[in-house]
This record gives structure tokens, C-alpha cells and sequence, in this order.
């Protein structure tokens, strides 16, 4: 009974005193005990409609305005009124101080749960994992999407709504294609962006003459010079190629071009480490909150409420069970995690087949490298082991469209493992999403015209809105656009284009 | 360390923006939507504005993605009987594609993209561009209604209109302004009296709390901080000579003692709430100029005209109710049904009662006539008719409505507007429709409905926007 007076709280309203002692409580776990390296946190309590608003905008704070992010609105919010999606319990930015959103409407372990799980979890995650130190500036992104609204309310304003929708329509098309993935950006900063866009503007109305429109058309260049192949490399970044070279963008276009693209590649660390992070933050709130517990900080009936929500999140369907909607990254993310944890603490023959360099060491240091060094595709294809493919049932289908019916491949068995685990991790992988697109050519002496090349991926063509795509680039580029399907020999396989007449 | 912030009194509608942004880009979808809908269901749901369906095709966000073909493997968990090497049947239906993870592709092409328009955004496209035709919306007359007004505060009213905040306002400076003198003194002869010159400074505390909190209130209020500091000062005056009374008796050693007594009962007696603070919010009646129209249904009910054709004339009366309910603050409707004698029911009757006879139009329109003469006099009254019929009058009938309509009521009316109702379109044209197609009047038109889908386009052409012309 003397116990009791350990407890934070009882009962199931939370107030603000009471969130400040969660917090503590936890922090003291996280950062004292298991040594998590965290942002700072900013806490913010909001209710279900700001949620619905944070969800629109795609979790930032603040974006700038579009009819997409109204769509999104909408939709969510006939869900939600309709009761056929609940609001997630939170929503947590990558930014420091590491802005994490509550919903009023928990419940005071809730509150506990989702302050463990966003503001520990998550929060240490973007501090630690490599790809979120290389590809983001937690530090600028909120300064960066104001400046990113002021300016592209500034033109609407100055160039009419509808034309700065159809440039950040066809940016939006291309988005997932202004990612550079082998070399790491220069830093956000919202005021060197605002120097930099007034300076590029000056210098080219200083640039401006007249005259220049007065020379005579040259006539002698197309025989004179060998035309140069231009870009030498091909380029993956397609928006960032637009931006530095298309021949029609104004100024402000290319700007906006320049915003979406920075977007694009804050966010991608996201679509990468997807298991990893969801996995990483249910781990730990669970970690911290059984500690919690442990310690008889909180009671039998606030741990119920964590449990049966934390069940919920981490339960995993079999894919012909009512309900069925992919591979859980949560429920998958979690059981690696807390089987890196088992393998290290209490590894059975097997584990140390598989694993002889983590089998028995120490698991708060092998988790971390785990966290810090690896992606999805990379964590699956090193940590996914032989129990947990047993755990999940996993088994891989083959499907080849030349073929009438689907074969299984291999199965949760020892011949299986190998194969299953690394075909699970190549579908976490970049190229298993999306299709394969460069910048081939830009002929730049001639027709302007830009080429690209897609190449076909095991045989799959592009999807059916791949012609849309290429209309939104034909307008952002002004010029003739051209994309060249090959096979994997390098074979062209077919051509779509998109001329600058239509 | 954490910080914690409440958020929830901040801005909460965000995205309105983006969803305004969407609603234009997708207007001629939504109109499409909308006008869909009124086929369907009746008039007066629609009023309370609903859900509308575009198709998702035509606003998808379109990307690059894999398309369906191809080799690819995928990944399930929960396999209960495979074994390596099975074959199975290609499940229809389904792309390939579903296996990778959340690839996001699944928003559905075909699925219909469904959300809820609000009463008013529902109206406003159901009646956008929609004007009405000769609108002299006549205020003239100076029609008034009496509304209620603010108009600040009073000191006595009903115990519902109290405000709480402005009582507690004018209780607070009181009490300053009464007992502040007094805490004040209080506070110095305590001070004195501690000999070890520990300096009381709860009850000065309290005395700048008060204080604090008073600059607070009265901050919020400008124009309330005169009345507290003359109050304030008024007080004080009278605790000052209260403490000069005092001082003459306080010569001796226990005069303070008596004074620290003194002034505590007199502090005590400072009620926390009075009568004279209590405030009422105050509303005057003020006369409103008001727009209103009345709206006269004429209809045919002799054997003719079923239950069909009574739901067309039904529709297009309600789209005309709610039509001109937007653009006047006040609407009457008059109802008016006739067979060979028309008569003023109300509205179950008109459109639910059977009635059999013959048909003379005429008598409508003399009903009219009348009820516009003893009620509705043209000077401050917007009186638009609506007939509905369906074409068959006999004899001199026709004839003669069509000159009482263009003589006697088209002078005194904004609009007035012929539905005939048919079951199919019929070769030709009614007896009625053919007189009345003889008017030439700008306030006058006159339309043919088939089937409930006409209703709208119909109704739509009879009032979209015109350059208005002035009428004579």
C-alpha cells in the first residue's frame, strides 16, 4: 500500500502540472536511464480540428496554400466525422526544438503514451538516424515554410493565384523526383533563401538590355559546332534540373520549383525509414512505460489503457484476414527492435548462427547503431531474423506478368529465410516505389527539347497517369519533352512525348 | 527541459484556405454534383446542404509510379498452408501492386471523391449566377422592423441580461477605492508596530495585487476606467477625512491599537459584491429596414393534373421559395389552387387535397388580383407570381387570362413565371401556353417541364443573370 504514494497521478484527466510530471518522469527514464539523445521538446495540446488542419499540410506547421492540401482536408475530415478514421494521438516534427502535437481529447495515459513514444522516440530518432542528419535541417524547416508561405502568397498576389497553382501542380507531379540522393544538400535557412531570391531577381533585371533583342539571329550555328551532350551524367533530380536550366521558367517559377524541391528532400528520409522510426519510438514508449511501472509510478489501471492501446497499434493482420492493409511498420518495426533486444540479452543457437556479432552483446549500444546507421531496406536486410519470419508468417509471392498464375516463392523455412528476408527489405527500397527517371538530354544548341529516361525495373512499365506527368514537365519546361522507356539491356522500348504545341 | 504549450485556443480554422482553393478550382465539378443531386432528391434537403460526389478521377494529383505488368515479388505475412513452389490462381481485380508497403497508389481511381458542402455553400452554388430579374428591392416604403441592438450598459435590467464580467469590474474598483486608503494605513501603523522592523509585506502585497488586477480589468476597458478612478478618488477623500477624525482621539500610546482596529472593521465592512455595482447588458429596439417579397403559387389542381405533375409545379416552387429567401430578409407565400374557382389554402392543402371540377384560369389570376390590392401593396412589397397548370383551359379562358395577366398584374409584379407540367412532351402546344406565349413582356416567361431533371436547367434558364434592364 505504501507503494501508492509513488503514483504520478491517479484517474484519467490530465492537466498541465500533471503532463509536467509525465514528462519528467519519462525524460528522467529516457535520457537518465537509457540514455536517448534527444532535441529539446516543445509540447504543443490541440484539438481535433487543428489536427485535422496539422494532417492537411502534411504535419508541418504551417505550409503555404493549395488546393491539394484543401483535398486532403476534406477527405480526412469526412473520415473522421464519419467515424471511419480516428485522428492519430499525435503528430511529432522533425525540428528543433522537436515541435510534437497532443490531442486533447486523450486520456491522461495517453497523453503519457504518446509523450513517450513522440517526444523520447521519435524525437531521438531524428536526432540520431543518419539519414535525417544528412538530408534535413531540423533546425530551419519551420523558419524555411514561413518564408516558403510569404513567398508564395507573394505570387499569387503578384502573378494571379491560378498561375502560381498550375507551376506548384506540376511541381507537386515531379516531387518525389527533386530528391538528390548521393550528395547532401547545403543547409535551409529561410533568411540566406530570402537574401538570395531578391539578389537573383536584381541581378537579372540589372542584366536586362534591350539591345540584346535587337542582334540579328545567328545563322551559322547549326553547322559550325559538334553539338555537346549535355547534361554529361545523367541527372536524378529532375525538379533541380528544371530549376537550373529550363529555358522558360520566370524567375519566380523557378523559385517555386526551388521550394518544392526542398520540401521533397526534407521528407524523404521519412518515406525511407518508415519501420525504422514508427518501430524505434513503439519500442521505447513501451520500454519506458513498463519502467514506469516497474518503479510503481503508475498503476495497474494506467497500464491497462497503455497496453490495450499499445496492442492495437502493434497488431499485425494476415493478408487474407478483413482488415488486411499492407505490413504494419509499426508492428513490424517494434518486434525487430525488441528481437535485436533478445538477441542480445538471451540468444539461442540460431541467433547466434545468424548473428555472431550481436548475439550476447550489449543491447542499449547494438539498438543505437541499429537506429543511427541503417534504413529500412538496410535494418530488415541485416536485423530481420529467422524467428520473427516464423512470428509473421512471412512468404514471399512471385508475380510475372507473363506467366497465367502466381507461384509462392519461399516460405518461413530454412531454405526460405534468406530469400524472404532479403525480398522483403527490396520492397522497402526506393526503386521497389518508384520508377526509375533521369534527365538524359537537354539539347541546348537546337530544339531545347529535354529528354529523359525511364528504365523499366524487372520489366514494369510506368503507370497510367505517366503521360500526366509529363504534361505538368512539359509545362514547367516550355520546350519539347520526350521520355524514352528502356529495358534492362538498354533497349529503348518505347517513347512518349509531349510537344510544346499541345 | 520541455516546454508545454496550449494550443487549443489558437486560430482553428487553418485550412480553410486550401479548401476555399479547392471549391473554385473544382467548381464546374461541384455544380455538376449538385445539379446531379436535385434530380434526385427532394428540394427541401437540399436546403439543409448535404454531400456531393466528383469523380476522383478528374481531381487526382497524378505521379510516377510502377504500372501493372512486369516481374516483381511480394511479401505477405500470415501464411497458413503455402509451401514453396505453389501455384495459385491470379486473384481479379487486384493490381500487382498492393504488396508494396504504402506505396499510396490506392486512392482509387474509380471511387468517387465525396464531401459536405455546408448549408450555405450548398445554396451558393445551387444558386450561383442565378439573378433575380428586375430586382429594385424595395425598401422603399421604408419597411421597418424593430430589431434589438447593443448598446452598452445599465445599471438595472433582468437578471439574465447581468454581465458577469462588467459587476465584477465595477466591484473590484469599489472595493480598491473604499478600502484601499484604509489597507494602505493599515499596512504602515503595522509596520510601525513591529518593533523588530520586519516589514509586513503581505497586506501590501495584497493592496498592489488588488491594484494589479484592477489596471487589468480596466485595461480591457477603456472607457470604464473614468467612472473606477472617480469613484476611486471620491473614496478616498472620504477615508481620508475618516482618518483625520481618528487621528485627533490617537494621541495616546493606544491610539494605534484603536486606529489597527478601526481600520480592520472598516476594511471588513467593504462588501465583496454591492447593489450598486451590479450591470446589465443594455438593447434598444431599433426600427430595420427590411426587403421582403411575396411569392403568390398558383396552380391547377383540376382532375388533370396527377400526382406527377403536381410534384414538378412542387419543386419548382420550393427552388423558387428558396431562391428568392436569399435575396429577400422576409418572404411570404400565398397559395392559391383552382379549378373552375379558385380559393387561398395553406400549404398541405395545396399541394395534398384533391378537388375535382373544371378549369377556369381566370379566377386565379382575379384571386390574385385581389389579395395584392387588400395585402401586399406594390409600393413595399416585391411581389413575384409562379403558375403552374397544365395547359388545358377551355373557351374564352385563355384569352382572357392572358389579357388580365398583361394589363391588370404584370404593372404590379417583378416577375411572373408559366410552368406547364406535362408527362411527355406533347406535339403541341397547350391552349393556355399558346395564348400566353403572346405576351411581350420582359417580366413575364414561360417554360415547359417534363420530368423532374428539367426542373433545375429550367429553372436555372428562367433566372440566370441578364444585364438588367430597367422596367418601364
Amino acid at each position: 500500500m505504501s507503494d501508492a504514494t509513488n503514483f504520478l497521478s491517479d484517474g484519467q484527466d490530465w492537466t498541465f502540472e500533471l503532463l509536467t510530471d509525465y514528462d519528467r518522469a519519462i525524460r528522467q527514464i529516457a535520457v537518465d536511464e537509457f540514455g536517448l539523445d534527444c532535441y529539446p521538446n516543445q509540447i504543443e495540446v490541440i484539438a481535433s480540428e487543428q489536427m485535422l488542419d496539422a494532417y492537411a499540410s502534411v504535419g508541418l506547421p504551417i505550409s503555404y496554400h493549395h488546393w491539394s492540401f484543401g483535398k486532403a482536408f476534406i477527405s480526412h475530415e469526412q473520415s473522421y466525422r464519419r467515424g471511419a478514421q480516428g485522428l492519430a494521438y499525435e503528430i511529432v516534427i522533425n525540428s528543433d526544438p522537436c515541435i510534437a502535437y497532443l490531442m486533447e481529447e486523450n486520456s491522461l495515459p495517453m497523453q503519457a503514451l504518446v509523450i513517450a513514444h513522440a517526444c523520447y522516440g521519435h524525437n531521438s530518432f531524428f536526432k540520431g538516424n543518419y539519414l535525417f542528419r544528412q538530408w534535413t535541417d531540423a533546425d530551419a524547416i519551420v523558419d524555411y515554410m514561413v518564408f516558403a508561405r510569404n513567398y508564395v502568397s507573394e505570387c499569387e498576389e503578384r502573378f494571379g493565384i491560378e498561375a502560381v497553382e498550375a507551376t506548384l501542380d506540376a511541381c507537386h507531379a515531379l516531387q518525389e523526383f527533386g530528391v538528390s540522393r548521393y550528395h547532401r544538400p547545403a543547409p535551409l535557412s529561410a533568411a540566406d533563401e530570402l537574401l538570395r531570391q531578391r539578389e537573383r531577381e536584381e541581378s537579372a533585371r540589372q542584366r536586362h538590355d534591350e539591345l540584346w533583342r535587337t542582334l540579328p539571329a545567328a545563322t551559322d550555328v547549326d553547322d559550325a559546332v559538334e553539338p555537346r551532350v549535355f547534361p554529361e551524367e545523367p541527372e536524378e533530380n529532375i525538379l533541380y534540373f528544371i530549376e537550373k536550366h529550363s529555358p522558360s521558367l520566370a524567375p519566380w517559377q523557378r523559385e517555386l520549383v526551388r521550394i518544392v524541391r526542398k520540401l521533397a528532400q526534407y521528407f524523404y528520409p521519412q518515406g525511407q525509414t518508415k519501420v525504422m522510426n514508427e518501430g524505434w519510438a513503439t519500442f521505447w514508449h513501451y520500454t519506458i512505460l513498463n519502467r514506469l511501472y516497474d518503479k510503481r509510478q503508475v498503476g495497474d489501471g494506467f497500464m491497462l489503457e497503455v497496453l490495450t492501446s499499445h496492442t492495437n497499434v502493434v497488431a499485425q493482420r494476415g493478408f487474407d484476414e478483413r482488415g488486411y492493409g499492407g505490413i504494419n511498420p509499426y508492428a513490424l518495426g517494434f518486434a525487430m527492435f525488441t528481437d535485436i533486444r533478445r538477441i542480445c540479452e538471451a540468444p539461442t543457437d540460431e541467433d547466434r548462427e545468424w548473428f555472431p556479432t550481436i548475439a550476447g552483446s550489449d543491447w542499449r549500444e547494438t539498438l543505437d547503431t541499429a537506429m543511427r546507421q541503417y534504413k529500412d531496406e538496410s535494418f530488415i536486410n541485416q536485423f530481420l531474423s529467422p524467428k520473427l519470419i516464423r512470428d509473421f508468417r512471412l512468404f514471399a509471392i512471385g508475380d510475372d506478368a507473363g506467366r497465367p498464375f502466381l507461384e509462392v516463392d519461399s516460405i518461413h523455412n530454412e531454405a526460405g529465410y534468406r530469400r524472404v528476408r532479403r525480398l522483403l527489405s527490396t520492397q522497402y527500397d526506393r526503386d521497389g516505389l518508384l520508377p526509375d527517371i533521369e534527365v538524359l538530354r537537354f539539347d541546348r544548341d537546337r530544339s531545347r527539347s529535354l529528354t529523359l529516361r525511364h528504365r523499366q525495373h524487372r520489366g514494369k512499365p510506368l503507370g497510367g497517369e505517366g503521360k500526366k506527368v509529363l504534361w505538368h514537365l512539359q509545362r514547367l519546361w516550355g520546350f519539347d519533352v520526350k521520355l524514352e522507356t528502356v529495358d534492362e539491356n538498354g533497349e529503348v522500348v518505347s517513347v512518349a512525348s509531349v510537344g510544346s504545341g499541345g | 527541459m520541455s516546454v508545454i504549450i496550449d494550443r487549443r485556443l489558437n486560430e482553428r480554422n487553418k485550412s480553410a484556405g486550401n479548401r476555399a482553393r479547392f471549391m473554385r478550382r473544382y467548381k464546374k465539378q461541384i455544380r455538376r454534383a449538385v445539379s446531379e443531386r436535385i434530380g434526385e432528391r427532394s428540394i427541401r434537403d437540399m436546403a439543409t446542404g448535404g454531400e456531393v460526389e466528383i469523380p476522383a478521377g478528374d481531381i487526382s494529383e497524378p505521379r510516377w509510379r510502377h504500372g501493372e505488368g512486369g516481374e516483381r515479388e511480394i511479401v505477405l505475412p500470415g501464411n497458413r498452408e503455402f509451401e514453396s513452389g505453389d501455384r495459385l490462381k491470379r486473384p481479379q481485380g487486384q493490381g500487382g501492386g498492393g504488396g508494396s508497403g504504402d506505396g499510396g497508389e490506392g486512392d482509387g481511381d474509380e471511387d468517387n471523391f465525396t464531401f459536405a458542402l455546408s448549408r450555405d455553400e450548398f445554396m451558393e452554388i445551387f444558386f450561383d449566377d442565378l439573378e433575380l430579374p428586375h430586382l429594385l428591392r424595395t425598401e422603399a416604403g421604408d419597411i421597418t422592423e424593430p430589431a434589438y441592438e447593443r448598446a452598452g450598459y445599465t445599471r438595472d435590467g433582468a437578471p439574465v441580461n447581468l454581465s458577469v464580467v462588467r459587476t465584477m469590474q465595477q466591484a473590484l474598483g469599489r472595493r480598491i477605492a473604499l478600502s484601499g486608503a484604509a489597507r494602505r494605513r493599515l499596512a504602515e501603523l503595522e509596520r510601525l508596530q513591529a518593533s523588530d522592523a520586519v516589514v509586513d509585506v503581505e497586506s501590501d502585497a495584497a493592496v498592489r495585487d488588488i491594484a494589479a488586477d484592477a489596471v487589468e480589468w480596466v485595461d480591457a476597458d477603456k472607457s470604464s476606467f473614468a467612472d473606477v478612478s472617480a469613484d476611486a478618488a471620491d473614496a478616498e477623500d472620504t477615508a481620508e477625512s475618516a482618518d483625520a477624525d481618528e487621528a485627533d482621539v490617537a494621541a495616546l500610546d493606544d491610539a494605534t491599537t484603536n486606529e489597527l482596529e478601526a481600520l480592520r472593521s472598516r476594511i471588513a465592512r467593504v462588501p465583496f459584491l454591492d447593489e450598486i455595482d451590479l450591470r446589465y447588458r443594455h438593447r434598444v429596439q431599433v426600427p430595420k429596414p427590411v426587403s421582403r417579397a411575396v411569392m403568390f403559387c398558383l396552380m391547377d389542381v383540376s382532375a388533370s393534373m396527377d400526382e406527377h405533375r403536381k410534384d414538378l409545379a412542387k419543386r419548382f416552387f420550393t427552388l423558387l421559395f428558396l431562391f428568392l429567401s436569399r435575396k429577400y430578409e422576409r418572404v411570404e407565400i400565398i397559395f392559391i389552387r383552382h379549378t373552375d374557382d379558385a380559393e387561398e389554402v395553406d400549404e398541405q392543402t395545396f399541394f395534398h387535397d384533391r378537388k375535382t371540377g373544371g378549369t377556369v384560369v381566370l379566377s386565379a389570376l382575379t384571386l390574385m388580383h385581389e389579395i395584392m390590392h387588400e395585402r401586399f401593396p406594390a409600393d413595399s412589397w416585391n411581389i413575384y407570381g409562379a403558375q403552374a397548370s397544365d395547359g388545358d383551359a377551355f373557351g374564352v379562358d385563355p384569352e382572357r387570362s392572358r389579357v388580365f395577366v398583361e394589363e391588370s398584374l404584370l404593372p404590379g409584379l417583378r416577375h411572373f413565371a408559366y410552368i406547364e407540367v406535362c408527362e411527355r412532351p406533347e406535339r403541341h402546344r397547350s391552349t393556355l401556353s399558346s395564348a400566353y406565349a403572346r405576351i411581350d413582356d420582359e417580366r413575364f416567361a414561360m417554360r415547359e417541364v417534363n420530368e423532374r431533371r428539367d426542373i433545375y436547367p429550367v429553372f436555372r434558364e428562367l433566372f440566370s443573370a441578364r444585364p438588367t434592364r430597367v422596367p418601364a
